[in-house]
């Protein structure tokens, strides 16, 4: 497999059609937090929302257009953390990181378990240009979880 | 066709990227590849000649003001100017942003009686177009926003040509400076600069251009062009980054305030006021990128023994293979004019949309194929826009790209709606 073809692996281009959480939804939980980020290097947008029932992720939407790379990242995210407490979302956030840090190069088995199909992403770390790209929609949603508990009592 | 061995001058051009290939780099709209020529001139003034520039009696001071001075006259020589018109700023960006803020000072109150002819406020208007890079805009804007002074713009027709239909109203009395690109970092399309300064003069507005992409491709005299400022950068044409020059009328330069205060560039200080020096000194306050700009000064050197002539006509025969290759191609969609029969005013820039597919995507495979291009929106959002997408892929060429450069392109181009399983 060339590395082309590491990076776009068949996870990701199905991610990338048939994106999981696309459309901004109202969401009916007492707390919910909205972030908008921009990747500046190619004006690609994304809105987040994320609404907390209690320390869980209740539930995930998001608009936004982008490559396929970013809105593959952001199909993945919504599925996975969804139904995750917010210390398992930070964890997965942290193992998704790193495999973005790994250059290239398959991270542990745990950590694996965590991500699931986002382990997919491992051919994204050589190509720094584009680790943004995969990270457009993880940083929207560690923002709006943060909008989010602005409002916790 | 300029000949192909004269890739033998940029040694960058010899090495292999991404998976072995040898490297087709289209991506000089963004940065230009160095000549040997440059390179050895930095190196030779830091090796040799190395001094604080205006500043010492030693033997090794006066050698580098000599260089440092002769390279502006380098530079001024390219571009048609008289020496003392050529101010050295950091970039283009930075010499658009002295005239923006330089003007902004006078209306302030600064520079005094000289500066009043600069003066705007609530009531005058400043005209752009919808061609714009960032850097010729944003600096306006804020212009604007400071004064109170009203941002119109002249907007882009379809084929990514100025539409001048309501020119006459769009630059009109209220028009107090006309800003525009000499040509589009995106389309490269050539604006018509005869008529737009005939209508700014016509008006009495002053007239900024944006030379980035034109003074490395193009012959640029800017005494025929009228025009009163010119902003061009070295690293596209070819030198140093970390330098660029701003070409403005004598009479102009030495009655706008400066916008970075400081020492070198004042004439008496007092306490309480000061009074600059005639430009192009009173713009370079503080010590000078002197060995970029000696290098700056070879890159001029380098295209004039060329020829500039020589260079525009190999920058048209590579548009017109560059635009022909890409408007054959299904799924393809070119910005700006299409095809080659418009190839006539436009410089070797191509920016596609590919149906379907991201830029980052697109760019993606043709770097895998060792093509270096340009994705994401080229610092042009709002012409972008104008066209409806938000991004596009952009080839550009220089003295150094070959046909064959263009083949590899609009070859591996063609193979990327089959990569991403999109029906071309």
């Amino acid at each position: 497999m060339s590395a082309l073809e590491q990076m776009y692996q068949q996870v990701i281009m199905d991610h990338a059609r048939q994106a999981h959480g696309r459309g901004l939804v109202e969401i009916e939980l007492p707390l919910v937090g909205e972030s908008h980020q921009v990747n500046t290097t190619c004006g690609d947008e994304i809105r987040l929302r994320v609404g907390l029932d209690g320390d869980r992720i209740g539930a995930v939407s998001w608009e936004g257009q982008g490559c396929s790379i970013s809105q593959a990242s952001v199909s993945v995210l919504s599925e996975l953390v969804e139904g995750e407490s917010l210390e398992e979302a930070d964890r997965t956030m942290d193992a998704f990181r790193d495999l973005m840090q790994a250059k290239g190069e398959p991270l542990d088995d745990d950590r694996e378990d965590l991500l699931g199909d986002a382990t997919a992403f491992v051919g994204v770390g050589k190509y720094p240009a584009r680790i943004k790209c995969a990270m457009l929609g993880w940083m929207a949603f560690k923002d709006a979880v943060i909008q989010a508990r602005k409002d916790q009592p | 066709m300029l000949s192909s061995s004269l890739r033998d001058d940029f040694p960058l051009l010899t090495r292999t990227v991404r998976n072995g290939k040898p490297l087709v780099y289209l991506d000089s709209g963004a940065t230009a590849q160095k000549p040997r020529a440059v390179i050895d001139a930095e190196r030779d003034f830091y090796e040799h000649h190395n001094g604080a520039v205006g500043r010492g009696a030693h033997l090794l001071a006066e050698e580098a003001s000599g260089l440092f001075e002769a390279a502006r006259g380098d530079v001024a020589t390219l571009v048609g100017a008289q020496h003392e018109e050529i101010v050295w700023a950091e970039n283009a960006t930075a010499a658009l942003n002295l005239v923006a803020s330089g003007i902004g000072n006078a209306s302030a109150g600064i520079g005094g009686e000289e500066a009043a002819r600069f003066r705007i406020g609530p009531g005058d208007e400043i005209c752009v177009t919808e061609a714009e890079h960032h850097a010729n805009l944003v600096p306006w804007q804020a212009l604007a926003t400071r004064t109170g002074a009203t941002l119109r713009w002249i907007p882009v027709d379809d084929h990514g040509r100025l539409d001048l239909d309501d020119l006459d109203e769009l630059v009109n009395e209220r028009t107090a400076v006309l800003a525009f690109t000499h040509v589009s970092n995106l389309t490269g399309v050539i604006s018509p600069v005869a008529a737009l300064v005939a209508r700014a003069k016509a008006v009495g507005a002053l007239t900024v251009l944006d030379g980035c992409q034109s003074v490395p491709h193009l012959p640029v005299d800017v005494a025929a062009l009228d025009v009163d400022f010119m902003a061009f950068s070295s690293h596209k044409m070819l030198g140093p980054t970390g330098i660029g020059a701003l070409y403005g009328r004598k009479e102009l330069l030495d009655a706008l305030p400066p916008s970075v205060f400081g020492g070198g560039a004042v004439k008496v200080v007092t306490m309480e006021t000061t009074s600059w020096l005639d430009a192009p000194m009173r713009f370079e306050a503080g010590s000078q990128p002197v060995a970029q700009a000696v290098g700056m000064g070879a890159a001029a050197r380098y295209l004039m023994e060329i020829g500039m002539d020589r260079v525009e006509a190999h920058e048209r025969e590579l548009a017109a293979l560059l635009r022909g290759g890409v408007a054959d191609l299904p799924g393809m969609r070119l910005l700006g004019p299409e095809g080659d029969a418009d190839a006539r005013d436009v410089i070797a820039i191509a920016a596609v949309s590919v149906d379907g597919i991201h830029p980052h995507d697109v760019g993606q495979v043709l770097d895998d194929a060792g093509i270096a291009v340009r994705v994401g929106h080229h610092c042009a959002q709002p012409l972008h826009r104008r066209f409806g997408v938000t991004g596009s892929t952009r080839a550009s060429a220089h003295v150094y790209t070959t046909p064959d450069d263009v083949r590899a392109f609009t070859e591996a181009l063609a193979t990327v709606p089959a990569f991403f399983g999109v029906k071309a």
